[in-house]
């Protein structure tokens, strides 16, 4: 059906980039998480200093019929602070894990921001008005001598300068001993879970001084830790489910209603492996690292390093689909290994929901080296590579695939495995919720790139 | 003596590149040692007990400072809140919003 859109029938093209163009990386700038909210009209980041900064669409002009709103930024605030356990000389990072945003309610906007220790929620709010006349302030605020007051007036609001203001909410501490790599809200909308090394917790998100604990896979003898938990996330549909992935490749199905504390999973997700094929690298690079349902809840997607999964709910003795992102690399897994880049966590996420992109969850969005990300097309099979650089910035041109030389003769245009930039990581990816936009995060960079229109 | 063709998967050959360069990796493929390294991600050895006890044994005198050019702080030294590198809050704005 028309409109169903494949990952090569949709035409990127650059549309903004984000971000300090020199070479010289400082640490805080790192981007950490991306994320759209639920209409897509703010898209939020977060990055190694404990920073988010958040973009708002502009709305669509009139005039200019060829592109979807530009975003602009809208606020930024510092949510982490790095912190020192001196109980536990720990260092705490204030790097921002995750970003995840409520529905809309009211006027206000609200998200989720984790560290490796502490969730918080922000409240983001417009003020576009301020009282004035007041009878016993000055406008600068300095108090009026009572006795000079003559007449009573009836203070007003008027008009002023938008202000967007960020305060926290909740601040939900205290209950992870390990670092927290997942956040993930209920369907109910209440309650929302957050997930560490070894364990997973639940909260409502009223309250801050209880949580639940869920999961716990802690072994009695740490000696015999051989698992940990990498991933978490709420089931979209069922507020009773959810899913965690594992280090081993595993991903277990949990129903909170089955018992208190999930230990026994209901279902288990895990595709054989040939024991011949078994090397050292085998379980690092099974090492599952994003784990999305799909919008419909019957499907989810697992990245590991080298590959994305689908897996359809109702079969868990192997994926549905397998997509291999960069297969050149299993011969380099050596160096991989010297350089630590085989524990590089890439994420991977869906096209958006809405009817007007797909009714179905039909493409998939990863990251990869070179700054390369890659889109693969459940229909058609087809996948494409593209490149988030300033080089291809010019707007309404679209973006030309990217081809990477495993080997032999390197053709005109590819890129050999050789010269693959291994700091150019694309970790995070998101796509708008609506619309063919999205969102690639470079080192220190946030790209965005929309669907040229005809 | 016949001679089987064999074709070894690139995995393999890259695991036999890395058992070359490190005879004493682990024997377990990336097991509970490097996980339990993960899990300890951000240790400082910092121990507020030590320290006092050192303060306490040494009266006036000054304890050994870290070299510094030392990252580092471990042995015999004992760690001052000083030796531990400032973790300040940026106070610069994100690249992103300028």
């Amino acid at each position: 059906f028309s409109g169903a859109g494949g990952g090569n029938d949709i035409q990127w093209c650059f549309s903004q980039v984000k971000g300090a163009v020199d070479d010289d990386v400082a640490e805080a700038d790192i981007i950490s998480t991306v994320e759209f909210n639920h209409s897509g009209e703010l898209l939020a980041t977060g990055d190694k200093g404990g920073r988010v900064v958040i973009f708002q669409q502009e709305q669509e002009n009139k005039t200019q019929s060829h592109s979807r709103g530009e975003y602009n930024v809208y606020s930024t605030f510092q949510s982490h602070e790095p912190e020192f356990d001196y109980l536990k000389s720990l260092e705490i990072e204030e790097k921002i894990n995750k970003i995840r945003w409520l529905p809309q309610k009211n006027a206000a906007q609200f998200l989720l921001s984790t560290n490796d220790k502490t969730i918080k929620l922000w409240k983001i709010s417009e003020r576009d008005k301020r009282p004035e006349g007041y009878n016993l302030k000055e406008e600068d605020g300095r108090y009026r001598d009572p006795t000079t007051v003559t007449t009573l007036r009836v203070p007003v609001f008027r008009p002023m300068d938008l202000m967007v203001e960020a305060s926290p909410r909740r601040i939900f501490a205290n209950a992870h001993t390990y670092h927290i790599n997942s956040i993930s809200i209920n369907s109910d909308y209440e309650t929302y879970l957050s997930a560490d090394d070894l364990r997973i917790n639940l909260w409502h998100l009223e309250i801050t001084d209880r949580s639940f604990n869920i999961v716990d896979i802690k072994p009695a003898n740490m000696e015999e830790l051989t698992e940990v938990i990498t991933a978490a996330e709420f089931h979209p549909n069922s507020c009773n489910t959810f899913v965690y992935s594992s280090s081993k490749g595993t991903i277990r199905l949990c129903d909170m209603r089955a018992s208190a504390l999930c230990d026994r999973h209901s279902k288990l997700f895990e595709e054989p492996e040939d024991p011949s094929n078994r090397s050292f690298f085998s379980e690092i690079i099974s090492s599952i690292s994003d784990v999305k349902f799909s919008h419909s809840g019957r499907y989810m997607m697992t990245r590991d390093y080298l590959s994305v999964k689908i897996w359809d709910l109702n079969m868990e003795n192997r994926p549905v689909e397998t997509y291999q992102v960069h297969e050149y690399l299993r011969s380099k897994l050596c160096s991989l290994y010297e350089n630590d880049c085989i524990f590089d966590k890439f994420e991977c996420c869906w096209n958006g929901s809405d009817r007007q992109v797909s009714f179905f969850s039909l493409i998939v969005m990863t990251g990869s080296y070179n700054n390369f990300f890659r889109m693969f097309d459940r229909n058609t099979k087809r996948d494409i590579t593209l490149e988030a650089s300033r080089e291809n910035n010019k707007p309404r041109t679209v973006l030309k695939p990217r081809k990477v030389c495993a080997s032999g003769k390197r053709k005109k245009d590819e890129i050999s495995v050789d010269s693959l930039d291994f700091n150019k990581k694309i970790l995070h990816t998101a796509w708008h919720p609506k619309e063919n936009i999205i969102a690639v995060a470079t080192t220190n960079n946030l790209y965005i790139f929309q669907d040229k229109m005809n | 003596q016949e001679m089987e063709d064999k074709v070894i998967s690139p995995e393999k050959v890259e695991e036999a590149k890395l058992k070359a360069r490190y005879p004493h990796l682990g024997q377990k493929p990336g097991g509970s040692d490097f996980l339990r390294k993960r899990l300890q991600k951000g240790q400082k050895y910092f121990d507020s007990g030590d320290y006092n006890m050192a303060k306490a044994k040494m009266k006036n005198k000054q304890l050994p400072a870290a070299a510094p050019d030392k990252t580092e702080v471990t042995g015999d030294h004992i760690p001052t809140p000083q030796d531990l590198p400032q973790r300040k809050p940026s106070l610069v704005a994100s690249k992103l919003a300028g």
